[in-house]
């Protein structure tokens, strides 16, 4: 057990070092969500509305937050197939360590990177007029609850890794596989202002669930609608990203211990 | 008494229909260095990775280190170290921190792995490049990180999968000479190889492996002599006088020589080394020929393999007949 942690740790801290070493990846996952700020909130901004009223900034930001957790598939599941694929994986696996270390570490380190990629992203939000307005309590809690997200999308970034094996194919379907996520859902957009068929599936999109607990625990516009999904969102936002790791882990699992068949 | 580090017997793994290995049996001596010689697809690179307890197997039974690899992989795992056909090294980290974190994965403590990376680097002369990203090493200086990384504890054995392979003479020689220097220190060492140079200037015994099995095992000597032993050549001045050089040799040979007409060299095997060179040099000379070279030459491991398997060494599966130059007279 102990070395599990010894390990797992070691393993985390040279995920760690890559983010030191090569910045230029998390420059590039930096920019994306800083991007989508500015041409959402300054270009498009100015001619959307926010249901219920209010500034479309402050709506946008939580979505942004949980988008930049969604993206982090691609860090995730790049590293691991890159791994893979070299053969630093066979190595370690040689070696007398905790297996578990590759995973834990790999998990471990992409949540120290979405905290890093949080609070650079919530002083983004600071300079463009977003904030929150419900205490420092319930804004910790949302962070939370964004942290889980990642930690759940690591474990199917981790699975994915090791199903696919190739950095390259990684690399371009995290892209196709996780936009329509964002891009139907109220994430820059309400689900109330969407023509019906797409407004439902907006509506029923775990990811708006998250969306719309974050900007409640922040105290930001947007909220409304009476479906189902977006009056239990707290409850949803808790639940799904456990279920994803429920299925996930025990499943990324299964596929490392068979590297060996 | 001869303790063996690595033992297999019978081992067999399938990939669907197709069989990686079937009955796959290996024997090392303590402080030896055994090669595994076979082409591309042979089963070379499953064994290895069977025996490193990364794959497992079908049937049959391995011990490493005197430890069974199914039942107790952890305690195989700690006495041994593998350098693979990729150069299994993390390229974002430099020379320095890859030393470092492996050697903090065999459990040093932080100071132990420091020194050791320090003294690793200095050996395997990367200290220069130790701050340098694996990534920008060179082919060569990759590979001596890598089998540094096998040295960070010294293993009992070292399993080494084509280790020279990409490599340029220079760096080449410089992996042997540091894997001479391990068994030396009483290090154990299984290689892959599909370089017959490699594995007559290395290994102390051979197994030669195509599709899955082992054809031919023992000493390189031993396997050279199973091609028939050794040849005699010829090269004549007048490339017109070859046939009559030729019908002169297999007459002292007593077979029928193969000709190079592009070099004007005709080879005939030779079972008295000396007198059938003489008798050569002198029916040569009583018939007015004029000749540029003649000398004996032992049998190459090449030829062996040729001999055992039917093809070469290198990627071809096919059956070397039809490609080969030489023709008989």
């Amino acid at each position: 057990m102990t070395t599990a942690i010894t390990d797992g740790w070691t393993m985390t801290r040279r995920n760690m070092t890559h983010v030191v070493r090569a910045p230029e990846e998390l420059i590039l996952y930096f920019s994306l969500p800083i991007m989508f700020v500015l041409v959402f909130g300054y270009v498009f901004g100015s001619g959307m509305q926010v249901s219920g009223g209010g500034s479309y900034r402050e709506f946008l930001l939580p979505g942004v937050f949980v988008m930049t957790m969604l993206y982090g598939l691609g860090a995730t599941a790049t590293g691991v197939a890159l791994d893979l694929s070299r053969g630093v994986v066979d190595r370690f696996r040689s070696m007398p360590m905790a297996r578990s270390a590759l995973m834990t570490g790999r998990s471990a380190a992409d949540l120290l990177r979405a905290l890093l990629e949080m609070s650079t992203l919530l002083v983004c939000g600071l300079l463009v007029g977003w904030q929150w307005r419900q205490g420092v309590g319930k804004a910790l809690l949302a962070v939370g609850l964004l942290l889980l997200l990642r930690i759940a999308i690591t474990w199917v970034g981790i699975y994915l890794a090791l199903l696919v094996r190739n950095p390259e194919t990684v690399g371009v379907i995290v892209f196709p596989a996780a936009f329509p996520f964002t891009a139907i859902s109220n994430v820059f957009v309400s689900p109330e202002l969407m023509p019906s068929v797409i407004g439902t599936i907006s509506e029923w999109n775990p990811l708006s669930a998250t969306v719309a607990a974050i900007r409640e625990l922040f105290g930001n516009p947007g909220l409304g609608g009476d479906s189902w999904p977006a009056e239990h969102a707290m409850l949803l936002a808790v639940l799904w990203p456990v279920l994803l790791i429920a299925t996930f882990a025990p499943l990324a699992v299964r596929r490392y211990q068979r590297l060996s068949r | 008494m001869t303790t063996f580090e690595v033992v297999a017997e019978g081992l067999g793994k399938r990939y669907g229909p197709t069989r990686a290995l079937d009955t796959f049996d290996l024997t090392v001596p303590a402080g030896t260095v055994h090669g595994l010689l076979g082409p591309n697809g042979a089963g070379k690179t499953t064994a290895v990775r069977i025996l490193t307890t990364l794959l497992r197997f079908d049937t049959g039974r391995a011990s490493v280190a005197g430890y069974d690899v199914l039942r107790r992989p952890d305690e195989v795992r700690a006495r041994i170290a593998l350098t693979g056909q990729y150069a299994a090294v993390d390229e974002i980290l430099s020379g320095r921190q890859n030393l470092e974190l492996f050697g903090r994965l065999f459990r040093l403590g932080r100071r132990e792995a420091r020194r050791r990376a320090g003294e690793l680097l200095e050996r395997f002369g990367l200290d220069d490049a130790a701050s340098r990203s694996a990534g920008e090493y060179s082919g060569g200086m990759r590979r001596r990180l890598d089998l540094a990384a096998s040295l960070i504890r010294t293993p009992r054995v070292l399993f080494l999968d084509e280790p020279t392979t990409g490599l340029d003479p220079r760096s080449r020689n410089q992996v042997w000479d540091l894997v001479r220097g391990l068994v030396a220190d009483g290090t154990t060492v299984l290689l892959t190889t599909q370089y017959l140079e490699e594995a007559d200037q290395l290994a102390d015994r051979i197994s030669v492996i195509d599709a899955g099995r082992v054809v031919a095992e023992g000493s390189p000597d031993q396997l050279k002599a199973l091609t028939g032993g050794d040849r005699i050549e010829v090269v004549v001045r007048d490339a017109a006088e070859l046939g009559h050089a030729a019908r002169l040799v297999a007459a002292v040979c007593g077979a029928e020589p193969e000709l190079d007409r592009g070099v004007r060299r005709l080879s005939a095997p030779v079972v008295d080394r000396v007198a059938g060179l003489v008798d050569v040099v002198r029916a040569l000379d009583d018939a007015g020929i004029a000749v540029e070279d003649i000398g004996l030459r032992r049998a190459t491991l090449d030829e062996a393999f040729l001999h055992l398997t039917g093809h070469r060494p290198d990627d071809t599966r096919e059956p070397v007949g039809a490609g080969r130059k030489a023709e008989v007279a």
